[in-house]
């Protein structure tokens, strides 16, 4: 058997703005057992169609298969198995009030986020970055007790 | 023009050519009913099931190669119709289906008779819609038709709300489409064209692969043209019968599963595949390591999907395979098909060791024998529909199929209880043609209320039913792979067959020797009726040649040797 590599990739597809269209996608996905890692949808700005991004693991013959689906159904105008990408994600993070409030402020700055609120018992923090970073910042957040931890999901434009 | 949706869409139905509808009412669907009932533009068949509706529109697409219209209600009217769908799906069939839906106020609420019917028929559509207003609903129509006919064909859905179909609008039905997502390649790739072409003439074993693809894009004369040309040998899917002609001496036969020993020997040993409208489907390939394991892949098909989907592909070409072939023949022009000499031979030797062949008998009437004797009485005359089992692959085996859609039969899904239904939609589209249904004993039973429709109408289909009294493939793999234990596919209890037929209107035979065969199949042709003809077979006959599931194609369980052999024509 040849090794199967499951790499993770990170795919858009540009749709025509259909009230089914997103359905028909993720259902391609879950028809044939693949999973979405994470998912992000908008439309695209002056235009009928929307912006989907997807993340997912997998091997070259099952992106090229997912690729060649995707393209089949007939809202799919393009599909983009991204190589050379700029891809960033956001994170929220809520902290109970009682934390370090600037060690948190310090963290996001570190990451180029800052504090998106402060309530009566919660600080909000935010922060949008490479993915990887994105996953950093959750790990060194961990020492001050989050109470709720939000991720968006990948949105990547080829280079 | 002013117009209700129901009015719209039976103008779209007249505006698209279709002369025949095949449906059964309901609530959500009255209102389109009322307008049929008013207009004469197309006839509409009153089935007795919609899962029959489907499968009559869907035989009528392949009788034709047009799109077959299919009509029927909300909620249980369009879960009948799913594996109508499907089957239509699986084998690329142009057909659009238009279901009523329960009014857009309702939907959602598990109205009376809602069914998300977008969301199950997802899976087993190329497209479906939804319409959510009456101003988009004719560039939905004309989009629906479209799309089921162009790139790979495929059944589309559309599912209109109740309160749509009363509203009034202006109605003006598009001449053109224009959907930007979706433009089919037709043309295929020139360079590729000229290095598989290049690849043919260096081959020294090549062969013709041919799948229902060839089918659907009238290109059986231009493959049999390559074919005759270079004089490369070919082999034919399930779905491709009659491409070729059971008379070309080019014809090795049908591949895979059930194939001949020649075919399916061809393909292991070929160097070179020529693969033009098939898709390397399990049944045909057996083990993948092991198909065609010495031979670089040229692959045609109009889906990119299909290509390197389960193969590897050497020359890959996405495109029209009339539109590839045309661009194929001029430049093969300095092709020498001596070359293939001794590869012809080797096969026709294969072919001389072991023929398409089985034991026949004097006591009682071989299934084989019945569908050879057919054959010799109607031949290139008639069109053959079949359902799924043991009869199927006979048919498939020993009918002599002379061209293309003369054979419709259920090849990707598998759907007992397709052929009766299948064979009233090509009788409809041609009436001038001899219609049979090769059926078994049980198939037939799953739209045996189609015997009434069939007489209301006067659809003189004639039901060969090849009665093994067994659920007869399922039995066979009983036999080979679980110790003969017959789990639940005795079907010793029987229905009167020829009192069922004349108890809905129709004529029933029972055939026993082949004397009242031959009787029994020249007065069917003469009636304007619809008939059952049961006809009495062993019980325990085998589909040989048969490669176990999962095998490689050259292991075959080989039918017992005879003296008499007795050779497919
Ligand atoms: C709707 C449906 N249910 C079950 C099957 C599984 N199946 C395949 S062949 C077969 C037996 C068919 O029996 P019969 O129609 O008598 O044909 P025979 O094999 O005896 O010629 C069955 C049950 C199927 N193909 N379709
Ligand atoms: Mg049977």
């Amino acid at each position: 058997m040849p090794k199967i590599l499951k790499e993770r990739r990170v795919i858009s597809v540009v749709v025509m703005n259909e009230s089914s269209v997103l359905a028909r996608v993720t259902a391609l996905f879950a028809a044939r057992g693949y999973n979405i890692a994470s998912l992000t949808v908008a439309p695209i700005p002056n235009s009928d169609m929307s912006h989907i991004t997807l993340e997912t693991n997998g091997g070259v013959k099952v992106m090229e298969q997912i690729t060649k689906q995707l393209h089949k159904l007939i809202p799919v105008y393009k599909v983009i198995e991204h190589e050379e990408m700029v891809e960033k994600e956001m994170v929220l993070i809520k902290f109970p009030i009682a934390e370090n409030l600037s060690d948190i402020a310090a963290l996001c700055a570190a990451y180029n986020g800052g504090i998106a609120n402060v309530g009566k018992e919660m600080v909000i923090a935010q922060v949008a970055d490479e993915p990887k970073r994105v996953r950093h910042f959750i790990e060194a957040a961990q020492r001050y007790n989050p109470c709720e931890i939000v991720r968006s999901g990948v949105v990547a434009i080829e280079r | 023009m002013q117009m209700s949706g129901a009015q719209m869409v039976c103008e779209a139905i007249i505006a698209e050519g279709v002369k025949t509808v095949f449906g059964y009412p309901g609530g959500a669907i009255m209102h389109v009913y009322d307008e049929i009932y008013k207009q004469n533009g197309f006839e509409h068949i009153l089935n007795r099931h919609e899962q029959a509706s489907v499968h009559a529109a869907d035989g009528y697409a392949r009788a034709t190669g047009e799109v077959g219209v299919a009509m029927v209600t909300s909620g249980p009217g369009f879960t009948n119709a799913v594996t109508g769908l499907a089957t239509a799906y699986m084998d690329s069939i142009p057909m659009v289906v238009i279901s009523g839906q329960v009014p857009l106020s309702l939907i959602g609420t598990d109205g009376f008779q809602e069914i998300d019917a977008v969301g199950i028929s997802r899976p087993c559509t190329k497209h479906n819609f939804l319409v959510r207003t009456l101003e988009e609903l004719p560039r939905i129509l004309k989009e629906a038709f479209y799309i089921a006919r162009s790139g790979r064909p495929g059944p589309v859905l559309v599912d209109v709300p109740k309160d749509i179909t009363v509203e009034i609008g202006e109605f003006s039905y598009p001449d053109s489409v224009n959907i930007p997502s979706y433009k089919p390649t037709y043309k295929g790739n020139n360079r590729q064209i000229e290095k598989a072409v290049e690849a043919i003439k260096s081959a020294k074993k090549p062969l013709l692969y041919i799948g229902g693809g060839v089918v659907l894009s009238n290109a059986s004369d231009l493959v049999r043209e390559l074919a005759e040309k270079t004089q490369i040998p070919a082999v034919e899917t399930l779905m491709a019968r009659g491409v070729m002609g059971s008379k070309n001496p080019l014809l090795l036969g049908m591949l895979g599963m059930h194939g001949n020993y020649a075919s399916n020997m061809a393909m292991s040993e070929t160097d070179l595949v020529i693969s033009f409208g098939a898709r390397f489907d399990d049944r045909v390939t057996g083990k993948l390591s092991e198909f065609a394991k010495y031979a670089d892949i040229i692959h045609v098909d109009i889906d990119a999907a299909n290509i390197g989907k389960l193969v590897d592909v050497d020359y890959p070409i996405v495109g029209d395979v009339t539109k590839v072939i045309e661009k194929m023949l001029p430049l093969l022009d300095d092709v020498n098909p001596d070359r293939y000499n001794a590869w012809r031979e080797i096969l026709k030797r294969y072919d001389d060791l072991h023929p398409q062949s089985y034991v026949d008998s004097d006591e009682v009437i071989k299934p084989q024998w019945a569908i050879e004797r057919i054959g010799e009485l109607v031949g290139e005359d008639a069109i053959i529909t079949s359902d799924v089992g043991q009869h199927q692959m006979w048919a498939a085996q020993h009918y002599p199929f002379d061209r293309p859609r003369q054979w419709i039969n259920s090849g990707g899904l598998g759907t007992m209880g397709f052929g009766f239904p299948a064979a009233l939609g090509a009788k409809r589209a041609h009436p001038e043609k001899t219609v049979i249904n090769i059926t078994g004993d049980g198939s037939i039973l799953m739209n045996m209320q189609e015997l009434v429709t069939a007489a209301e109408y006067k659809i003189p289909v004639i039901n060969l039913i090849l009665n093994n009294h067994f659920l007869g493939m399922v039995r066979q793999w009983q036999t080979f792979f679980y110790e003969k234990r017959y789990s639940e596919t005795d079907l010793s209890f029987q229905p009167n067959f020829k009192a069922l037929a004349e108890a809905c209107g129709g004529i029933g035979y029972d055939v026993s020797t082949k004397e009242e065969f031959d009787a029994a199949v020249k007065d069917a042709i003469e009636q304007d009726k619809v008939c059952f003809m049961n006809v009495q077979t062993n019980r325990f006959e085998d589909v040989l040649p048969m490669v176990p599931a999962g095998g490689a194609l050259f292991n075959m369980m080989l039918p017992q040797k005879t003296e008499s052999k007795k050779e497919n024509s």
